[in-house]
């Protein structure tokens, strides 16, 4: 290297560290990657909710669906709620995840509001959510026809995540069954 | 007396702040699993908090992981299976202290590869400088030699 290049060296130092800094501000430190992408559903057996009779995974696998964890202490699921309605009206199938949450206050919360879901997983103790790694409600799966996630979004399913993040790789999943 | 008494009560109170945060105690049928309890907490991050460990968050996740820590710690559970559990639901995002391997291992190797360019640059600067330096004495040729003595004797007259 000669001398004159050498003394390019803190300008191009500088230079490398601007950009790695400026791109720590566009990133979410809160956004993390599930551990389970690419990964069957865990193994469960759980009532459902306001019906007898147990859920296990299979009762998901057979088609693209979108797995919500929701709660009725979560307020944020209430803010999500009339979009997941839309959805579901619009033939996206929504399978619900009642996490750490007393039965008769989600009945009535599906009675009141609506029942955008297929079925509910009575999930009180919140073993599921646990084995799937949830830390907070709301949370989205997107899974695929085999019963393996795709997708997890932390937080509210509006129709900005739904046309950016979501319906992409739902439109994916639904193309390649209908390939296969 | 009544200074030192009311000295005594507000210390007293301000120390006991600590225990009253606690939420909840674990009782261990094994002093030892207690002292893991204790390290498992400070090494498990919680999920939902960006820097804190369950051991110090109030966050119900970390009070979940808590007592599932337990559970598992009474059930036998060594700490790479508790660590394993944990990993495979969360991520490596839920250890402070990162498994050797995959991706982690550049934030493992980082220091020493970086101690070792150090040292290499170092060691090229300090060469180069006394090769430099020794070069510089003797590339002074006669002409030059003679050339450097009459600056210096006009420097001494013109003092």
């Amino acid at each position: 290297m000669g001398p004159r290049l050498k003394l390019f060296l803190p300008l191009f130092l500088f230079a490398m560290l601007a950009i790695t800094l400026f791109r720590g501000l566009s990133l979410d430190p809160a956004e993390m990657p599930s551990a389970l992408i690419d990964r069957p559903l865990p193994a469960f057996n759980l009532p459902q909710l306001g019906l007898p009779g147990l859920l296990s995974e299979q009762d998901i696998e057979g088609q693209v669906s979108l797995l919500n964890v929701w709660a009725t202490w979560c307020i944020a699921c209430r803010v999500e709620h009339p979009y997941l309605q839309q959805l579901s009206d619009q033939g996206v199938v929504i399978v619900g995840i009642n996490y750490k949450d007393n039965d008769a206050a989600a009945e009535r919360w599906l009675e009141e509001l609506g029942n955008p879901y297929r079925f509910n997983i009575a999930d009180n103790d919140g073993t599921l959510g646990l084995d799937l790694g949830v830390y907070g409600a709301p949370e989205t799966y997107l899974v695929d026809s085999a019963g393996v996630i795709r997708y997890r979004h932390v937080g509210v399913v509006d129709e900005t995540v739904w046309n950016t993040l979501l319906e992409p790789a739902y439109q994916e999943l639904i193309e390649e069954g209908e390939t296969q | 007396m009544k200074a030192i008494t009311l000295l005594v009560t507000v210390m007293l109170v301000i120390s006991a702040q600590p225990a009253l945060t606690l939420i909840e105690t674990y009782d261990f049928s094994n002093p030892e699993l207690e002292v893991r309890y204790q390290n498992l907490t400070e090494e498990l991050r919680c999920p939902k908090c960006q820097n804190q460990n369950i051991a110090d968050s109030n966050a119900p996740i970390a009070q979940d992981l808590r007592r599932l820590l337990h559970q598992q710690l009474e059930e036998g559970a060594s700490n790479d299976e508790i660590l394993d559990y944990m990993v495979a639901r969360y991520g490596e995002f839920v250890r402070y202290r990162p498994s050797f391997g995959g991706a982690s291992i550049v934030l493992w190797m980082a220091p020493a590869l970086l101690l070792l360019a150090a040292a290499g640059v170092l060691l090229i600067t300090l060469r180069s400088k006394s090769k430099s330096n020794s070069d510089g004495v003797a590339s002074l040729s006669a002409e030059e030699q003679l050339k450097l003595e009459s600056l210096l004797n006009k420097a001494e007259q013109d003092s």
